[in-house]
């Protein structure tokens, strides 16, 4: 078979590979390059930065649960400022393609954040996070309101020409309707989902395992969710996916494209295994060949139903 | 830092509850310092799903030693490892202890599973330096002296040596040492690094404490390993900007 075909286009963004590194699980690309080879794969995207330096949440942040983590790490960031200094110089450097991922509390913070970063070759696209659970300001009052996604849409796209991503939120009743709203305001593509808000107490001393009590529940646990979400859009809204939630090798990948998803984002599994990605673009280039898929593109919304 | 498979030599009890796991890792042994851990996944299945954190205790040619006590899931699989096995072990990790500054007493404060990451650090301090290991517990079966010199206890219940904790065993002795030419060197839990912490900045010794934390990548990406960092502006992390402080450096 001749050279198979593993890029894909999402909206105007092109990418060499569908494997992306998820918001939040890889900072700014620094500490995991020592791992993986970041040129490799098809996009890192970038922890959400905010227009001001955010602490973030106390300790305790984390803790595991079956098959899974909650975390509340509260959107810690450097800020626009610093993230333009010091982060996007060595980003450049990275050959990969840069995915910034904007979280905001107001809807005016979305649209500076994205006119501040508009004129930085290095980033390719903007990812907006509507979905955050652990921040009392912004996230998660966007994510669940289909008006707000809907405005934040119609805004940033206003403010760029580069490709949007509107990433999702699973704590909803129909995402459709959400990326329905997306769509409609013009962005190019949705990223689903977010993590699943979740908690975990002690019953000893009765209280909760993370300070921020409720978390957002990432890992293979919610992997059936996130299929689901995915498969909701697919099936309804004509716009590009991006599959998240608890791919922890390439058959994941797999089963998420041919749900619908365009291309996939690698996120909880990089804390166990940072070299995850190459092994799941290595492995999704084997099956290809295997079925003989000569472009991983038509694998996306093959479903059979 | 690196990611590696691991060979398995021996997992042995060596007191109630209390494991050494030895690993033949030979890049892992050649770069590893007092003080640093390692990230280790127990199995290669989802459950347990991250990977647990343990202070090198020893390092003797190509062998990594590990020292733990049962706590949950993770450490009861690691302590039925046989010869031979396979661990994926990201390490050597973190910031170790520093022990090549200018003193002449080295005072190791270790409470229970603490004592984790001495036997390396007391091979490591030069050897013209004089090395006290206080070893608190609350009673007599939570000590752990494994591979320590010059070893003094202390027992909440009284059942071993001073009765009461390590913290106020170390008030009670610190008089025999000169603070200008003394370093503390303490692991244990927070309520004890804690009290220990007050006690050396208000004492003015110099003193280094070895933290630890739930954390799941062990390399700075998950940011979930966070502590309350002194005149920081932002919270340092247990695994990449510790796990040893210096004790006026963080809040526990």
């Amino acid at each position: 078979m001749n050279e198979i075909d593993l890029s894909v286009k999402i909206g105007s963004l092109e990418l060499q590979n569908p494997v992306m590194l998820a918001s939040g699980t890889v900072g700014y690309g620094n500490e995991i390059s020592e791992y993986t080879d970041l040129s490799k794969i098809g996009g890192i995207v970038t922890k959400s930065i905010s227009l001001y330096p955010r602490k973030g949440n106390p300790p305790k942040r984390i803790t595991e649960t079956a098959s899974g983590m909650l975390n509340a790490i509260g959107l810690a960031n450097v800020g626009l400022d610093e993230f333009v200094k010091t982060k996007i110089p060595f980003l450049k450097n990275l050959n990969s393609t840069l995915i910034c991922n904007i979280a905001a509390s107001s809807i005016d913070e979305y649209v500076e954040c994205v006119k501040a970063l508009n004129s930085e070759e290095t980033v390719k696209a903007f990812e907006i996070n509507v979905s955050c659970p652990n921040v009392k300001d912004g996230g998660l009052i966007f994510g669940n309101d289909v008006n707000n996604v809907r405005i934040i849409t119609e805004k940033v796209r206003a403010a760029t020409n580069k490709p949007i991503i509107i990433k999702l939120s699973p704590n909803t009743a129909s995402i459709k309707d959400f990326a329905q709203a997306a769509k409609d305001e013009g962005a190019d593509a949705v990223s689903a989902t977010n993590t699943l808000v979740g908690t975990a107490f002690d019953i000893y001393s009765k209280k909760p395992k993370i300070k921020n009590i409720t978390g957002g529940l990432s890992g293979p646990a919610i992997k059936p969710v996130a299929l689901a979400k995915v498969l909701e859009i697919s099936r309804n809204v004509d716009i590009p996916i991006i599959g998240i939630g608890g791919i922890m090798n390439w058959k994941d990948a797999a089963e998420f494209m041919i749900c619908g998803a365009s291309a996939v984002q690698l996120g909880t599994v990089n804390f166990v295994n940072p070299n995850a990605s190459e092994e799941v673009i290595a492995g999704l280039k084997e099956y290809c060949a295997e079925t003989n898929l000569s472009k991983i593109s038509n694998l996306t919304a093959t479903y059979s139903i | 830092m690196i990611e590696k498979n691991g060979i398995v030599e021996i997992v042995e009890e060596i007191q109630n509850g209390v494991f050494l796991l030895k690993v033949k890792s030979v890049q892992i042994a050649k770069e590893a310092k007092p003080g640093q851990f390692c990230n280790i996944k127990v199995n290669s299945s989802l459950t347990p799903l991250l990977r647990r954190p343990f202070s090198i205790c020893d390092v003797e040619n190509d062998v990594v030693t590990f020292q733990f006590n049962h706590v949950g899931e993770g450490t009861k699989i690691l302590s039925r490892k046989k010869k031979g096995d396979i661990l994926n072990i990201i390490g050597p990790l973190g910031n170790g202890f520093n022990f090549l500054s200018d003193f002449e007493n080295a005072i190791i404060v270790a409470g229970g599973i603490g004592a984790a990451p001495f036997p390396f650090l007391t091979k490591a301090i030069p050897s013209d330096k004089k090395i006290v290991s206080f070893c608190g517990g609350r009673s007599k079966d939570d000590i752990i002296k494994y591979k320590l010199e010059n070893i003094i206890t202390s027992t909440d219940d009284g059942s071993e040596g001073f009765h009461g904790n390590i913290v106020q065993l170390l008030e009670s002795e610190i008089e025999k040492y000169d603070k200008t030419k003394t370093k503390i060197f303490a692991c244990g839990p927070n309520p004890m690094l804690r009290a220990l912490s007050e006690f050396t900045i208000k004492n003015g010794y110099e003193c280094e404490i070895s933290t630890e934390s739930a954390m799941a990548c062990g390399f700075g990406i998950c940011q979930g390993c966070n502590v309350e960092g002194v005149n920081s502006d932002r919270f340092l992390l247990v695994c990449k900007d510790g796990p040893v402080f210096n004790a006026e450096d963080v809040r526990l």
